[in-house]
């Protein structure tokens, strides 16, 4: 890596005390008039929480939003799949909950890799969220008395999470489309489904366009306007089994990155503890199981090794298992949260057990979650209640009976705290590009909290980018409407017209998800949950293996100039191979323990994750330097004002 | 217990809109029967990859029965044989060895075929925008406990909130109507007291537009409701036309 340049990275934290920031930066930023307004235009890719959220909100400012996504409807994002709940310092419990505690949760949470200034801010806006969301008609759960409900969630002593069932995304994603189809309406927002953005177009240093390729025909389309935001989402995908959509893809971010703009600490990705084992070679995806069922649930493997061999070997089943020879790990080892750790940490819990050897099902991969207690204490009924959709899920995929029998989990890869660096402002280092959502990688440091995505996607959404790209845009009134006849416009579909023609004419012997599977397998034993400095080196080679072989020998059938989901699959893999490498190699170089990064190097001697903060306590932004080149590290120094920083402890 | 097993698929295959459409034939061997349906066609289409043919085109993406992108008519049912879920959901142990399974896409005025079982049901999304909201901007709302809302009404508001948008129901009608999907938007916000305020305007808005999109009549015959994945209730007809009626009394 090059570090000879010295690049100094502004992020933009308005002055004053941490409480103040925001509201001094909205006192003193520049606004755009209404008149003004109607004639900028914005680009918005990605319709989820954040992108959906954006667009809507822009829309009814009196800008222009042109707003993209690769499925049939905006309705399909894969926030929609949420299930757990909507983190918000609402304190309607009268347990202790501020603001404050939020930020501080979240801070700690992420294990003090975060931006002080952004995740006050995003503490700040949460109240204002639900406040929304209701208002739109968001059925979230409520007592008999009329009034909401909450849970909670992992790394938090109080209930702060919203919910709505086990469906709390779709819900709140529902919300913002219905926000978005009222703009659609109005004509203030243009929706382009079924459309992927395939490059970014700069012009004079400004963001100012996109390259899409229409999904149903084939053609690359052009698109101008006086800013883009990509709210596209994580890259999850890279290791193929994931709890991400099939079609969730780090590429819109990757083109921005190809572009200048920097992608900050890849490697954080945030590895879910409870999820549906894997079942075979042909398993295509991984499913999640709500973190909210650690409410109730209590994870366990035998103490006795002899019972996890029986276990695994089919002769017993985890009701046969008396009390007295459950190991409830978590709550063993974290008395103070139990089950409600953070999940890297329950995730971590997990693997060591099972490496040990007390994994409880044919692979050896996998814990129980017990509801039998809690259905003992609670009863059934209330159980099904809180639980009753998750709980058929599960019977639906594993044919087993949560009811009767402990489910069984183990960690998957669930979401990536790394992405798009972006100030204050969320604006990234392209001036008029601005990244939100997980597709940035703001607010979650190096782990996410649960119910901590659905609100930092509607705080950047609806609270926080329709004030900060006005002090951009406030300078662009006088830019009139780009076309895409322009050069930069006419040179960028030429690039991406070559790019497809390459892999067209490849013509070799792999399908392109044998390819994306193997990639997947290297990710998760290298780059996955315990990394080491040997093993990342040697996932670096592997994946420059892996990049030739896709680009001399997969196969794509069909036209490029026509519907084909194989091209659309190959154009995403060659970025996710591209994106392994540079998460190998941020984790190579981060060496120390934090969050959702575990060097295997660097643990205490009760194996926690052990932080380097004399050294590391930066965002690793990254700056492409060419194909085949080794990246530019630039540094963003997190200097903690407001919060003292230490062993995160959650015994 | 995960066994294998040896199948025939009969598929629909047709390129595009206006083109003829006509059942194809594959033989599928050595699948697994904890696959999902989709898993076993992403089989079906490595198969066909490894002959050098193109793939079977559908639509899917979360793959855990709350996105709604997925679809499918299997052996005659929206979503296929098992209840209350998804294709994504259906898993192959409810097929046996040597089974035929026959797969066809949605098949409706309202859903024109893109391609093979790949249809466009952007007409809910026009549905939506016709009034499928509750007129609010962004900030200024009130705190979200100002308003008490009785559990039972929050609850019924869930219930009808929870349509993914799939259009099981509309396949399913013999009438192709989408009276399912519209009345349980119209009775998520009639229910509420945020979007009670627009709830004559919104049923008639919505109803206009789904009968201008070429959706059939609703003739009470309950097959919405019997496919529907997620549940929704017939009951949310019965609402929407209270609500539809009422609004066409103030006219």
């Amino acid at each position: 890596m090059a570090t000879s340049k010295k690049i100094v990275i502004d992020s933009k934290i308005p002055e004053g005390a941490l409480s103040e920031k925001w509201t001094n930066y909205k006192a003193h930023q520049k606004l755009v008039n209404p008149s003004n307004k109607r004639r900028l235009d914005i680009i918005v890719v990605g319709t989820g929480l954040a992108g959906a959220s954006a667009a809507a909100s822009l829309g009814e400012l009196g800008f222009n939003v042109l707003n993209f996504c690769i499925q049939d409807s905006p309705r399909r994002a894969h926030s929609i799949a949420a299930q757990g709940g909507i983190n918000a310092a609402k304190n309607y419990q009268n347990d202790g909950d501020s603001v404050y505690r939020l930020y501080y949760d979240t801070i700690k949470g992420g294990d003090y890799r975060a931006r002080e200034a952004n995740v006050y801010r995003l503490a700040e806006v949460s109240n204002n969220i639900i406040d929304q969301c209701v208002a739109q008609g968001v059925p979230f759960a409520r007592e008999y008395g009329g009034t909401l409900a909450n849970r909670s969630f992992g790394g938090a002593q109080v209930s702060r999470t919203f919910y709505a069932k086990g469906q709390t995304g779709q819900q709140l994603l529902l919300g913002a489309y219905s926000a978005l189809s009222r703009q659609v309406k109005k004509g203030s927002v243009k929706l382009f489904t079924r459309r992927e953005m395939l490059d970014l177009v700069i012009i004079d240093g400004k963001a100012r366009g996109i390259i899409v390729r229409n999904l149903i025909t084939g053609k690359i389309e052009r698109y101008a306007a006086h800013a883009v935001v990509i709210g596209t989402g994580g890259y999850g995908n890279t290791f193929f089994l994931s709890t991400n959509a099939m079609g969730s893809n780090g590429s819109a971010a990757w083109q921005a990155y190809k572009k200048g703009a920097y992608f900050a600490n890849p490697c954080y990705a945030q590895i879910h503890p409870t999820c549906i084992p894997v079942h075979g070679t042909n398993q295509s995806k991984l499913t999640l199981m709500s973190e909210s069922l650690r409410n109730d649930g209590r994870i366990w493997v035998p103490k006795k090794l002899e019972d996890a061999k029986a276990l695994q070997a089919g002769k017993l089943k985890g009701r046969d298992i008396p009390e007295e020879d459950r190991d409830y790990y978590l709550e063993r080892r974290y008395p103070a949260f139990g089950n409600l750790v953070p999940r890297d940490v329950a995730s971590r819990a997990a693997k060591e057990r099972c490496d040990a050897g007390y994994g409880v099902n044919n692979t050896g991969l996998a814990v129980f979650l017990d509801f039998s207690e809690a259905i003992n204490r609670l009863g059934k009924d209330v159980v099904e209640a809180r639980y009753g959709n998750l709980f058929q899920m599960y019977e639906k995929i594993t044919d087993s009976n949560p009811y009767e029998e402990p489910m069984m989990i183990f960690p998957a890869i669930h979401y990536t705290m790394g992405g798009i660096w972006v100030d204050y402002e969320l604006q990234t280092s392209i001036p008029g590009l601005f990244c939100i959502g997980e597709a940035n990688f703001s607010d979650h440091g190096a782990n996410r909290l649960g119910a901590s995505a659905l609100m930092q996607g509607l705080a950047d959404g609806y609270f926080v980018l329709p004030y900060t790209i006005q002090n951009y845009l406030a300078d662009e009134i006088r830019t009139p409407r780009f076309s895409t006849e322009l050069p930069e416009f006419l040179e960028a579909e030429k690039a991406i017209n070559e790019r497809i023609d390459k892999l067209m004419s490849i013509q070799g012997q792999r399908s392109v998800d044998s390819i994306h599977k193997e990639l997947g397998l290297i990710m998760w034993d290298f780059v996955g949950m315990g990394r080491n400095a040997e093993g990342l080196k040697k996932a670096l080679v592997e994946l420059k293996r892996i990049k030739q072989e896709f680009w001399t020998n997969v196969f794509i059938p069909g036209e490029a100039k026509d519907q084909n989901v194989e091209l659309e699959k190959a154009l995403r893999l060659a970025d996710f191979i591209e994106i392994g490498q540079l998460m190998a190699t941020d984790a190579l170089h981060r060496e120390e323990s934090c969050g959702g990064h575990f060097r295997e190097e660097y643990q205490t001697p009760e194996g926690e994750a052990l932080r380097q903060d004399d050294k590391f306590s930066y965002v690793g932004c990254w700056k492409y330097m060419g194909e085949d080149q080794e990246p530019q590290l630039i540094k963003e120094e997190l200097n903690y004002e407001f919060t003292k920083v230490q062993q995160r402890n959650y015994k | 217990m995960e066994k294998s097993i040896n199948i025939t698929l009969k598929v629909w295959r047709q390129r595009g809109p206006k083109a003829p459409g006509k059942f194809e034939t594959y033989q599928l061997s050595n699948v697994s029967t904890d696959s999902s349906f989709l898993e076993m066609m992403d089989q079906l289409n490595e198969q066909l990859i490894a002959e050098r043919k193109e793939p079977v085109v559908f639509d899917h993406d979360c793959r855990e029965g709350i996105c709604g992108m997925c679809s499918l008519y299997i052996n005659g049912h929206p979503h296929g044989p098992d209840e209350d879920i998804t294709t994504c959901q259906l898993h192959m142990r409810k097929f046996k060895d040597g089974d035929v399974i026959t797969i066809e896409p949605w098949r409706s005025h309202g859903f024109p075929v893109i391609r093979d079982l790949m249809v466009d049901r952007s007409a809910f999304d026009k549905i939506i925008q016709a009034g499928g909201y509750v007129s609010v901007n962004t900030g200024g709302a009130p705190d979200a406990n100002a308003t008490p809302i009785a559990k039972p009404i929050a609850d019924l508001a869930m219930d009808a909130a929870s349509c993914i948008g799939c259009g099981a129901c509309v396949a399913a009608c013999k009438n192709g109507s989408a009276m399912l999907f519209v009345s349980a938007k119209v009775s998520q916000l009639a229910l509420l007291p945020q979007g009670k305020v627009e709830a004559a305007a919104r049923a008639k808005a919505m109803v206009a537009k789904m009968d201008e999109l070429g959706f059939g009549n609703c003739t009470n015959t309950g097959a919405c409701e019997a496919e529907c994945p997620k549940n929704v209730s017939i009951s949310n007809i019965a609402r929407l036309n209270r609500e539809f009626l009422s609004a066409k009394f103030k006219d």
